[in-house]
């Protein structure tokens, strides 16, 4: 199985949930399609959704919830 | 309270200004930062410099026991907030007050009165202030709210008691459609701001924005006349002018002096601000909410009055009284601000943070430019997007638009997008040069050239 990484697109703040009262957008062993959010990066007051490219399962979360990130950071990892 | 320093718990441009107004009281200027912004100008012109926290807003600029613990190990003897963060917070302004220390802005229970909007509005309509017609305070149950609808017209806006910048409104034009919003807006203003409160209010088309700006000393008010934000998009001002193109003599010292009414009324300390609806067609103007900090455009009115309002709000927390009496205030020429926004106008305003490669600041009569930029700067991804903010004076409102034009096109920010093509363009716009538009203008007029010009389009 390889790993594959979903990383930033911008630079800004990371957050794993659509709002701060919310469960995460996905969990340590959930299955991720193309097209899922994973999770939220904020640049300047705008929020722009971190969306997974390719399919697989989630095996670690590479930043956590509302971390500082630079563009390209790896985010979430995945297997399959 | 006398105190010979000062902390500034704010960041860019307005950390600057602050220091620029603190100096020259002679002042010790200490600023507070987050990690994001060690290497800022504020920060360099700081004569100390405390840091505060991670670059996050919420873990720094807006975590209160921080900037508390700063300021005490600091020594500082007084906190000044600036805008936006922490400047409206009452809960933070009682802190400083807790620690000893002065709060530079009103008292924490005029903040936690006036930024209720239903207590705002009630303190208004004592003071003799018109308000936008609308439910008498919060709305309980959707009879009580159909009754009020019935008594105010359709269409009516719902809107959160404890919203704010926009948030937490929604526009009704019917019983029906009123019977379906209205639980749904209590739930959302419950979960966006804690608190589930909701009032009825007419919905006034085609209204335009104007703002009073006031100073207060407690005692005695007094106005230094009336700014116009009417060009917003998604409610955010993007150009500003003082005084407005709009208003006739008698409609501005009318304005004007509603606003002082309201100001005394509460016993209001510092630099404030009391936003109006005006509704051109009945020369009819509505208190809407009042801003209990100094704002963002304050600069156009310092322009035409010649007044510091950021030295007057320090001078007032000191405990002294008013600078300058009503009859010396004098209105001046005219003034426009635009706020060049790290933004790409072509790409639907998507922020664009980075490094400062090239910066030309352009120079002449009657020009400000009010900014934190320096060549090399990296502008960091975890605030807003303001770059500066350039201020043009003129005799009147035409040398003032002539200088602008020419203040734009000297103006070049290399290194990250900005919004200057979007001022060029609204500077040429007939309508604009006229002084022809409502606070629906801009979005209006963004739709209609997206195709053409390349700005603003649609979408997201």
């Amino acid at each position: 199985m390889a790993t594959k990484q979903i990383v930033s697109p911008l630079p800004g703040t990371f957050y794993r949930k659509p709002a701060p009262d919310q469960p995460p957008f996905k969990e340590v062993g959930d299955t991720v399609a193309v097209g899922d959010v994973v999770g939220i990066v904020e640049v300047m007051k705008s929020f722009n959704q971190v969306v997974a490219e390719e399919a697989g399962t989630v095996t670690a979360f590479l930043a956590e919830d509302e971390d500082a990130v630079m563009p390209g950071q790896p985010l979430v990892e995945l297997d399959g | 309270m006398s105190f010979d320093s000062i902390l500034i718990a704010n960041r860019g441009e307005i950390a600057l200004r602050i220091n620029r107004a603190a100096k020259s009281l002679g002042l010790k200027v200490i600023q507070a930062h987050s990690k994001a912004d060690a290497d800022s100008l504020p920060v360099r012109l700081a004569d100390q410099a405390v840091e505060i926290g991670p670059p996050q807003a919420a873990k720094s600029y807006l975590a209160i026991p921080n900037i508390i613990e700063a300021a005490k190990a600091s020594g500082a003897g007084a906190v000044h907030p600036g805008y936006g963060f922490l400047a409206e917070n009452a809960e933070f302004a009682a802190a400083v007050e807790a620690a000893g220390m002065v709060f530079v802005g009103p008292k924490p229970e005029t903040i936690a009165t006036m930024g209720d909007k239903v207590k705002a509005r009630e303190a208004a309509a004592a003071a003799g202030v018109p308000v936008v017609p609308g439910s008498e305070g919060r709305i309980d149950g959707l009879e009580a709210a159909k009754a009020a609808a019935a008594a105010i017209g359709y269409p009516l806006l719902i809107k959160a008691s404890a919203g704010g910048g926009g948030r937490g409104i929604r526009i009704v034009r019917s019983d029906d459609e009123l019977a379906q919003q209205l639980s749904t807006a209590q739930g959302e203003a419950k979960a966006a701001f804690g608190d589930g409160g909701v009032y009825l209010e007419a919905f006034i088309d085609r209204a335009r924005h104007v703002e009073v700006q006031i100073l207060g000393d407690g005692q005695d008010a007094i106005h230094a006349y009336e700014r116009e934000c009417s060009l917003q998009r998604r409610r955010q001002k993007v150009w500003e002018e003082a005084p407005s193109p709009s208003l006739d003599e008698a409609t501005r010292e009318e304005l004007c002096a509603s606003a002082v009414r309201l100001a005394r009324h509460v016993g209001y300390r510092g630099a404030g601000t009391l936003e109006y609806l005006y509704d051109e067609n009945r020369r009819a103007f509505y208190f809407i909410e009042m801003n209990t900090r100094i704002q963002v455009e304050h600069p156009v009115s310092e322009m035409v009055t010649g007044l510091d309002l950021v030295a007057a709000m320090i001078e007032i927390a000191r405990g002294k009284p008013l600078p300058v009496t009503q009859d010396q205030v004098r209105l001046s020429g005219h003034a426009i601000e635009c706020r060049i926004n790290a933004e790409d106008p072509a790409r639907n305003f998507m922020p664009g943070p980075g490094t400062i490669s090239g910066l030309r600041v352009p120079e002449g009569p009657g020009l400000r430019f009010d900014s934190h930029l320096f060549e090399g700067y990296l502008v960091p991804p975890f605030y807003d997007s303001l770059l500066g903010k350039l201020i043009v004076h003129g005799s009147d409102r035409t040398e003032a638009l002539a200088r602008l034009t020419g203040a734009l096109d000297g103006l070049a920010v290399e290194g990250v997008p900005t919004t200057r093509a979007l001022h060029q363009a609204l500077a040429a716009d007939p309508e604009v040069r006229a002084g022809r538009f409502d606070t629906n203008f801009l979005e209006r007029w963004l739709e209609e050239r997206a195709a053409t010009l390349g700005i603003g389009a649609k979408g997201d």
